[in-house]
């Protein structure tokens, strides 16, 4: 299974903030397509950061009138960017241990799509699912 | 008017493409009790079972056995098959609105990803997946012609398709007859005169797709020594690093698997299994006529991208290969149905979680669904179509009692069969189905084998005392 895969069935373009936007724009945005984090996109192809709920409630949580700063005084800025032909097993090792609940996807320069840890993890166990219930239909033949 | 799913007034289905998707999605469908649900499941061949027929080789029966459980979804009595039904052909997505509350496609991934290389289409240059359909005897492909009498072939590709095709050239007569494999293939594959087959992976062999018991599988051949190069298995530094930090056991056997055919001499088997590792074609080269003389290959080395998955790229050192018949195997795609969305980048109908989504609005298309490699992409075993189709039957159900289906002019099971009667009169029942069963079974009975197939539309209609067209 790889990165394609899973984006096939999500549907949605990625959905992404400029870093000089406000974050009030941000929270919008999150709340509008209810989702998780937003890739900031800057003038180049690569994503300038990737801005999630939770980088937005640590600075909300210090200064309540941080809605209206730029997303860039928040986002993280190191990002690590996945490729639709990534297998899933690799990608779930590289999030688990850098600690990233979200990855971007580029595909020859553009930004296709992003991909949750939840995700992730979703489209293994279905897999693995679907694994083991072909192994038992060959072994135990259809049980009633 | 009531919302349907009663037993009064049943919630209607209809079910595009029988292979295992669609048999997954009518199970879940029939299994639960929340709403009544009635199933019409079309193919556009008069045989079910989509690719578990067409696709899986006929070496691996076992694998094939899942069609007693699509056998018994079949036996609902909620459940009808209409065969020889072509959306598109017979039917448009218009008719389909008109009968049902919703539309369920599962149609597959049906064409193959192209190499994009010079050469691609010279005389003997084929896709794997036209290969396997004709030896599984798909009537499209019956009337295929490949050169078997060329002594080398190269399959591009380390995926499961590949290692099936290389493994079918590979065997003997004597094995091939106690498969079910078309009686025209046999025959072309009993003159074959190939004796050195090539399987060409673009990266090393911890990267390669194939799973262990295929791999195990090419080592026990009758009459076929397997060749590996020792330098090509050996692993290098990233794919080392990769694996030890992540433990993959499987993988690492895989890896020994290899080095231990790297190990073994020759035994002097009439057949030649070449698998080669991190190489990709860069060109196929020609005759004067125009045919396929070899493959023009580029060593690759391993690196890690950033989110930690390991890539080829190409170093400066060719080597040609000469080789008379190429298969490729480097992927498939969905094709696009028409009046139903696509999405391009991924070769899939347009969807979020198996709902239809309308291209400009990226809001659900009301009763329209997808589900298997024409929802997700041509990914997984075959059991990995029994979540994909949960969820999409999860989507499904969850609109029924939100209201959002179709209110077909026509939402019962007679108007359905006067529309099929009145535009394919020559369809096929699932009791015709059995039958045609039951004859290929007593069929191949008679020769030792699990079945004589059929592999003619009009000699499967011929057997169940159809008049000609």
């Amino acid at each position: 299974m790889n990165i394609a895969s899973l984006l096939s069935t999500k549907g949605v373009d990625v959905i992404t903030v400029t870093p000089d936007a406000p974050i009030r724009e941000a929270v919008r945005l999150l709340d509008t397509h209810n989702i998780g984090a937003l890739v900031v996109m800057g003038g180049a192809e690569r994503p300038a950061g990737i801005v999630s709920e939770r980088d937005i409630v640590r600075a909300l949580a210090r200064d309540e009138s941080v809605l209206d700063r730029p997303v860039s005084t928040v986002m993280t800025k190191e990002v690590i960017v996945g490729a639709p032909q990534d297998d899933l097993v690799t990608v779930s090792n590289t999030m688990t241990e850098h600690r990233i609940r979200h990855l971007p996807v580029m595909d020859r320069g553009r930004l296709v799509g992003i991909v949750s840890i939840g995700d992730v993890l979703k489209a293994q166990r279905d897999h693995y699912r679907g694994e083991v219930d072909t192994l038992q239909l060959q072994i135990l033949g259809p049980t009633a | 008017m009531s919302r349907p799913g009663t037993a009064e007034q049943p919630l209607r289905v209809a079910i595009v493409g029988a292979g295992p998707a669609g048999y997954y999605a009518a199970e879940a469908l029939l299994k639960q009790d929340d709403v009544v649900v009635e199933v019409d499941m079309f193919d556009r061949l008069p045989t079910p079972y989509g690719l578990v027929r067409a696709g899986v080789a006929p070496d691996h029966q076992k694998i094939k056995n899942v069609t007693a459980a699509f056998d018994k979804v079949a036996a609902h009595p909620r459940f009808r098959f209409f065969g020889g039904v072509e959306l598109g052909r017979h039917l448009a997505v218009e008719d389909l609105r008109a009968h049902y509350h919703q539309i369920l496609y599962s149609t597959g991934a049906q064409t193959d990803r192209r190499m994009g290389i010079p050469g691609e289409d010279l005389q003997g240059s084929h896709p794997a997946t036209e290969f396997v359909a004709w030896y599984n005897g798909h009537p499209d492909y019956r009337d295929c012609r490949f050169d078997l009498s060329q002594e080398r072939v190269a399959v591009v590709g380390v995926g499961n398709v590949a290692v099936d095709v290389v493994r079918i050239l590979c065997r003997t007569p004597e094995e091939l007859e106690k498969t079910d494999i078309a009686e025209h293939a046999l025959e072309a594959l009993r003159r074959s005169r190939v004796r050195e087959v090539y399987l060409l992976g673009r990266r090393g062999p911890a990267q390669a797709a194939f799973t262990n018991p295929e791999i195990k599988e090419l080592g026990e051949l009758a009459d076929a020594d397997v060749i590996v190069r020792p330098e090509e298995v050996e692993l290098d530094e990233v794919s080392r690093a990769a694996l030890e930090k992540s433990g993959d056991r499987a993988t690492m056997k895989k890896v020994e698997i290899l080095q231990s055919f790297a190990r073994r001499p020759p035994a002097g088997r009439r057949r030649k299994l070449y698998l080669r590792f991190l190489v990709s074609p860069v060109e196929l080269t020609g005759d004067d006529r125009g045919r396929v003389a070899g493959i023009r290959l580029v060593r690759n080395t391993l690196y890690a991208t950033e989110s930690g998955a390991i890539q080829a790229k190409p170093t400066n050192e060719f080597e040609e290969l000469p080789v008379g018949l190429v298969f490729r195997s480097v992927g498939y795609r969905g094709v696009a149905l028409p009046g139903v969305p696509f999405n391009e980048s991924w070769g899939v109908i347009l969807n979020e979680r198996g709902r239809v989504l309308d291209p400009a609005t990226r809001t659900p298309v009301v009763g329209e669904y997808a589900a298997g490699w024409i929802k997700r992409g041509p990914t997984g075993v075959i059991g990995t179509n029994k979540p994909d189709a949960a969820e999409t039957v999860a989507c499904m159900l969850e609109d029924v009692r939100k209201g959002a289906i179709l209110s077909p002019a026509h939402p019962d099971r007679a108007a359905a069969e006067r529309l099929v009667r009145e535009r394919q009169p020559r369809y096929v029942s699932y009791e015709d189905w059995l039958k045609l069963d039951e004859l290929e079974t007593a069929r191949g009975r008679r020769l030792g084998r699990p079945r004589v197939k059929f592999c003619c539309v009009e000699e499967m209609l011929e057997a169940l005392g159809r008049p000609r067209e």
